[in-house]
């Protein structure tokens, strides 16, 4: 079934195309050029259909669907515990982040609280993988532009943070240590100083990201007025993260709702730019890993003592409701609608992924930009095609 | 008809036997060194890795390895293509960038070819790899070939024009064309009427040299002007159908084509293969010690070049136009213009 519509559209975009006189005083003809799904600028399985006067772009549309997993099914026959392994597959780069809004809402229905040792651990980790996640984004940014030398370093970089969460979690990807009612295991020794001095490193890696490619002026023609999205475009396009702060929407639900989290008792700064081009929602990523350094720097000051689990039964059986939580991760807004009748496994789960919508704003946005704006939007809007498909 | 090299009577035949075998083994060399120096180690060490460490000592039979690779490959082309044009695009870009180093001297004698119009020969034949480019492009019957391609042509012949003129200022300079002239003006000139250091065109042409080696940079498409093959847009552009030794052949015009312009920039403005004249030294020990100079400085430019590549992101095809047309070439005639009228003055 969905092999005969993708066909259709195709032959649909194709005739289009083909019809279709674009120059009408030069007489020239459109081409239509398939961007993907397997193509160095999609890094994974995105495929887009773009109709091309030129370099051109007439119209643009994504094919999302590739790498579908069935994830929202899947989870139907897994228990609670075992739903974090699944769902730490989403969003790769920063899979533990992807673990935290389902426990949550598990912990809501259940009506447990985990301890405020756990809480805290739990938010240096969501900060690790945001860090993690988006050091990735500031080296493949420079990618997608050519300049090839910055995702070395990001890659040299991030392997610290990944050994950090390695350490504890015993997980360089996916960690699956999040439990219902807290974690699975205590930091080991020296855990948190080592943290620190990682996030030292990370902020050297970002003063050099700022002198490397953030600075130069061949990166800030390329990317300053490519791909401007407005407030209002943005918000109707289900845009979060970073990509709605850079179009100068100040929302962040770190800040803006808080659930079973530490963030309120640190000091910290949402940034927001209000160019909403694709050097915006850069600068505002490249803002956010060195708040989130800060972040983890001052609760490693003050990780509380005390139990890392609360009072759980053995066998986790959720009462019959509903919950919803969403979380601000390193994508946007990510959040699970937790179904529950009472059963070992959940009844219907139901994943807002923040890729998914991020990605939606393509057609609108790639109207009319050059070949080579196409790789530089689609790398400054950030999607993780686990994140998109699922 | 006997012709003398180097002191020695040969046959005609022999002479250019000899001399085009020189020339290839110097050539493929000089390029496989520049390969395994910037493309393997330089780069890995900017970019904090080691890069080939497994074969042979420090990784140096590296590229031997890749070379058995490409050799051992399918010869794979499309459906649609055309397979003549198809086969011959890689040889027309080779054969441009061979062609280059004719003219080239590397001493007082070593010189394939000393033609009286040197440079106005080497920017003629550096401007046929766009054939080759653009037969490629079409031949492979890709959309991405095609636009990379018309990519190249756009972007080769733009910087084709900077080029000439940052060439022409050395010209009026020296007064000749001949480039083993331009190498001994430079070598018997005189700053201020010191002779210690001979007159490298680098310090009066250094506006002229900015602006050659920026073209030059275009002309490799090289980052930050690697449109044509933009790896992220257009997969590999021009070369995305090409696998195995046709790969192989654009591989090597790729870094020769580097040594070459690395070469001709070098005779220009840093003097070639020529120490001050007023060091003394005779034609036979400078046809020891030129190939090593020239060699030293195209290597050191090579460097510079593929520096540049490590470190920057690429422009945009309309922000690369704007560059050659309303900034280089202007620069680069307001540089005749001074270099003519100190050259009258002086």
């Amino acid at each position: 079934m969905t092999a005969v519509t993708d066909r259709q559209k195709l032959q649909y975009i194709a005739a289009r195309a083909a019809d279709a006189r674009v120059n009408v005083e030069l007489e020239t003809e459109g081409m239509t050029l398939n961007i993907g799904p397997q193509h160095p600028a999609t890094h994974g399985t995105l495929r887009i259909v773009a109709r091309l006067d030129g370099e051109q772009v007439i119209a643009a549309e994504p094919i999302a669907g590739y790498m579908h997993r069935g994830y929202e099914k899947i989870t139907e026959v897994r228990t609670y515990a075992q739903v974090t392994t699944v769902v730490n597959r989403i969003d790769w780069l920063g899979s533990f982040a992807n673990e935290v809004p389902f426990i949550l809402a598990a912990e809501r229905l259940m009506g447990v609280e985990a301890p405020p040792r756990a809480t805290w651990i739990r938010t240096i980790l969501f900060e690790m993988s945001r860090i993690a996640n988006l050091i990735l984004f500031l080296g493949d940014m420079g990618v997608q532009l050519g300049a090839i030398t910055p995702v070395f370093f990001a890659f040299r970089d991030r392997e610290f943070v990944l050994d950090q969460i390695e350490r504890v979690t015993g997980g360089r990807f996916h960690p699956n240590f999040d439990r219902i009612g807290g974690l699975k295991d205590d930091l080991p020794k020296g855990w948190l100083e080592d943290t620190k001095r990682v996030m030292d490193k990370v902020r050297t890696f970002c003063d050099e990201i700022d002198d490397l490619l953030m600075g130069s002026e061949v990166f800030q023609e390329r990317t300053r007025g490519i791909g401007v999205i407005p407030p209002d475009v943005a918000m109707q396009y289900g845009l979060s993260g970073a990509n709605a702060r850079a179009s100068g929407i100040d929302w962040d639900l770190r800040r803006d709702n808080c659930i079973g989290l530490a963030y309120p008792e640190v000091d910290w700064k949402v940034w927001t730019h209000p160019d909403g081009d694709s050097f915006a929602r850069f600068w505002v990523r490249l803002q956010e890993v060195r708040e989130a350094a800060s972040i983890i720097d001052q609760l490693a000051d003050g990780v509380p003592s005390g139990p890392i689990m609360a009072k759980v039964p053995r066998i986790i059986k959720v009462p019959a409701g509903e919950a919803w939580i969403s979380t601000e991760n390193p994508l946007g807004e990510m959040g699970y609608y937790v179904v529950s009748q009472g059963d070992l496994t959940p009844f219907r789960l139901k994943i807002r992924s923040a890729s998914f919508n991020n990605v939606s704003i393509t057609p609108w946005l790639l109207r009319g930009v050059y070949v080579p704006d196409i790789v530089t939007i689609l790398a400054s809007l950030y999607f993780i095609l686990g994140d998109i498909d699922r | 008809m006997t012709r003398a090299l180097l002191g020695v009577e040969l046959a005609y035949w022999q002479s250019t036997l000899v001399r085009v075998l020189a020339g290839l083994v110097a050539v493929l060399l000089l390029t496989g060194g520049v390969v395994y120096l910037y493309l393997f180690k330089f780069v890995s060490f900017m970019q904090s890795r080691l890069g080939p460490m497994e074969a042979g000592p420090y990784g140096s039979l590296q590229l031997l390895a890749e070379v058995g690779k490409w050799l051992q490959k399918e010869d794979i082309h499309t459906e649609d293509s055309d397979r003549t044009i198809f086969g011959l695009a890689p040889a027309v870009v080779l054969s441009s960038t061979f062609l280059m180093f004719v003219v080239i001297p590397a001493g007082p004698d070593l010189v394939i070819a000393n033609l009286g119009t040197g440079i106005y020969y080497v920017l003629a034949v550096s401007s046929l790899s766009v054939l080759g480019i653009l037969m490629a492009g079409w031949a492979s019957a890709n959309k991405y070939a095609l636009m990379g391609a018309l990519r190249a042509g756009g972007q080769l012949i733009a910087y084709e024009l900077p080029m000439v003129l940052a060439v022409l200022g050395v010209v009026i300079a020296a007064g000749s064309l001949n480039l083993q002239d331009i190498v001994l003006a430079q070598s018997n000139g005189a700053i201020f009427g010191f002779t210690g250091i001979g007159n490298p065109f680098i310090l009066t042409q250094f506006v002229a040299f900015a602006v050659f080696m920026i073209a030059v940079q275009a002309e490799l498409t090289q980052t930050p002007f690697d449109m044509p093959i933009a790896e992220s847009e257009l997969v590999a552009g021009y070369q995305v159908e090409y696998s195995g030794i046709r790969f192989l052949v654009y591989f090597i015009s790729e870094f020769a084509t580097a040594v070459a312009f690395a070469a001709v920039a070098s005779t220009l403005f840093l003097g070639g293969w020529a120490l001050p004249a007023s060091w003394g030294l005779s034609d036979g020990v400078m046809n020891v010690v030129g190939p090593i100079m020239i060699a030293t400085k195209a290597v050191l430019l090579v460097g510079v070049v593929f520096w540049t590549r490590f470190s920057f992101p690429r422009f945009r095809e309309d922000q690369l136009q704007r560059l050659a047309w309303k900034v280089l070439i202007p620069i680069a005639l307001a540089n005749i213009l001074l270099t003519a009228v100190f050259k009258v003055a002086f």
